[in-house]
């Protein structure tokens, strides 16, 4: 439909933004393995992996590795909860309940509202609770309370509450998506077989829906694993990856900073294609599976 | 008796539901009611003051011409959200319409999308760190301009500037733009595009006829998706304009290392203000759900 000029540049525009997309990080990948005596800028000065054994003893005071297992271990809770709790909700909107509405625009809204302004009000709501706490233990002379309670803030209390509010709404929205496009015969034919309620879900619906969920579960990983905004007030005392990432962009100032991004970036990758092989493996079974109408004789 | 099959939606939802209640819509009632608390150095105090509003625009209308610290605050933040929406809705546009009316097969054009779409599932902090080799004083840009000689000196406003934020930005969230503009470019019934083919309509005018038009939910989507992230963001800002760029964010950050929650919070009450009357223009223009 459109002239081939017009396509032409086109595709150069989009050649151009995919280059414009990885050019920067490529040029990282590529100083991160610069020479001893290289520095934060081009050109390289010979080729090592000293930046790499730098960071691997250690950057300053921080704990990278710690903070690096903290991220994996949020960023995998995320993600279970990401999907178990998207996909029922998905289930759920699909027939009409009490304040489906609101808490549709609720969940929106999630998306939508600064994450600063998240972070701030689920800081302020774990600093009530431990004043509560305080004020109740030290009414009721709690001995434990009174002698080693600090704060009920944490990477699996508020730190998880506040990033579930940035993957769940995805994880919702690719729902919709889903079941948008779901064809309910199956579930019609399931339930004239004879089968339950959950036995048309788990042969029915979920073989059919399950490279969606891998696609949530990408999010929820991924998402968490990378998040900043949100868990920056909310975190308590032991920081993410992505947190102590941000902190030594302002110390830093060799290379061991790009091996560190280097090495976030592969786990990023890594994850992607790890899901996106599940993915396709999924998709595959599910095209290859009989259909109801070519099964009949 | 409750009966649990006429309920099962109740249920089912009930789990998310608690999450979106206890970790979104508390912690912003809690935003909200805390901003009219009094504070001192150590702690909140209860009670229903205005001070912490009259503080943020203490001296605003007096002082005008000039901008109070406030006011230039929010106008260097409308900036950043005016010209990074321009950048990102064209690009965004332009993109999406190579993705679906240049590419013929749907293989190509879902591994073409998901080349778009991978850095999005990497770090944020990552990305704006690898524009510094390219961008520093002695990056790959300076070096260039001044070996081909079209400088002397390298150029200082490249990084730690408005420009780095501005690309920053670009470079981060023109994905929030091509996603929604694809989808609904893809919905559009190509026939119509035959038919205005066929009916002698030059590609300009399928363009401005047809194709924007029905991509204008797109468009919204991704144009309020764009517009409240920038608002509220002050990572970016920071780490971009090497921590010397005021933004809302960084206010309402710096507050809350002092402790004062209060007075943070009202800050937080008018971001979100601001932002809200944004996105409800916009709503008013697009049912979200009927798009997905």
């Amino acid at each position: 439909m459109f002239g081939r000029g017009f396509k032409l540049s086109l595709g150069i525009f989009f050649t151009l933004f995919i280059l414009f997309l990885y050019g920067p990080t490529i040029s990282i990948l590529v100083l991160s393995f610069q020479g001893p005596n290289g520095g934060l800028t081009f050109p390289m000065r010979g080729f090592s992996t000293f930046w790499f054994e730098s960071l691997f003893d250690g950057v300053g005071v921080i704990d990278i590795w710690g903070a690096f297992g903290r991220s994996i271990r949020l960023g995998l809770v995320v993600m279970v909860l990401t999907v178990v709790l998207s996909l029922m909700a998905g289930m759920a909107f699909r027939k009409r309940f009490p304040l489906s509405g609101f808490l549709f625009y609720a969940t929106i809204s999630s998306l939508i509202v600064p994450s600063i302004v998240i972070s701030l009000g689920v800081a302020l709501e774990f600093r009530i609770i431990d004043d509560a706490v305080k004020a109740i233990g030290g009414d009721m002379n709690v001995q434990w309370v009174i002698d080693d309670f600090r704060t009920t803030m944490g990477l699996f209390s508020s730190g998880l509450g506040a990033q579930l509010t940035w993957t769940l709404p995805f994880g919702l929205l690719i729902m919709f998506a889903v079941f948008n496009r779901f064809d309910p015969s199956y579930e019609e034919a399931a339930r004239d077989l004879g089968a339950g309620p959950w036995q048309t879900f788990r042969e029915a619906v979920l073989p059919i829906i399950a490279p969606s969920l891998i696609g949530v579960a990408l999010f929820g990983f991924t998402l968490s694993y990378d998040e900043l905004a949100r868990s920056s007030q909310a975190i308590g005392g032991l920081n993410t990856l992505p947190l102590e990432l941000r902190g030594l962009t302002t110390t830093v100032t060799d290379p061991t900073i790009y091996a560190l991004g280097t090495l976030t970036t592969a786990v990023s990758f890594l994850a992607i294609s790890i899901f996106l092989i599940l993915f396709t493996l999924l998709r595959r079974r599910t095209a290859k599976a009989p259909r109801p109408e070519s099964s009949a004789p | 008796m409750f009966d649990v099959k006429k309920h099962s939606a109740t249920i089912l939802s009930l789990p998310f539901a608690v999450v979106i209640f206890t970790f979104f819509i508390v912690p912003l009632c809690l935003v909200v009611m805390v901003s009219f608390w009094d504070y001192n150095s150590y702690s909140i105090i209860p009670d229903f003051i205005f001070t912490n509003y009259q503080d943020i625009f203490y001296g605003c209308v007096k002082s005008l011409p000039d901008l109070c610290t406030s006011f230039a605050t929010y106008f260097s933040s409308l900036k950043f959200v005016f010209i990074t929406w321009l950048i990102t809705l064209l690009t965004g546009f332009l993109v999406a319409l190579f993705l679906s009316f240049c590419v013929s097969s749907l293989q190509m054009q879902i591994v073409l999308f998901l080349l778009c779409t991978i850095p999005f599932w990497t770090s944020n902090v990552i990305r704006m760190i690898s524009w510094i080799p390219l961008l520093g004083r002695n990056g790959l840009v300076n070096s260039t301009m001044q070996n081909i000689g079209l400088t002397d000196a390298p150029a200082e406003w490249l990084l730690y500037s408005e420009f780095s934020v501005i690309l920053a930005f670009v470079h981060l969230y023109t994905l929030f733009m091509v996603v929604p503009i694809f989808n609904s470019m893809m919905r559009i019934d190509r026939s119509l595009i035959e038919a205005a083919h066929d009916a002698g309509a030059s590609s300009f005018q399928t363009l401005t006829n047809i194709i924007i038009p029905l991509s204008r939910p797109g468009i919204i989507i991704g144009s309020i998706f764009v517009i409240t992230i920038v608002m509220g963001d002050f990572i970016t800002i920071g780490v971009m304009g090497g921590q010397q760029i005021p933004s809302v964010g960084k206010i309402i950050n710096v507050e809350m290392t002092y402790l004062q929650f209060p007075a943070a919070a009202a800050n937080a009450v008018i971001l979100i203000i601001t932002t809200l009357m944004i996105i409800f223009a916009m709503t008013k223009l697009v049912d979200i759900r009927k798009e997905l």
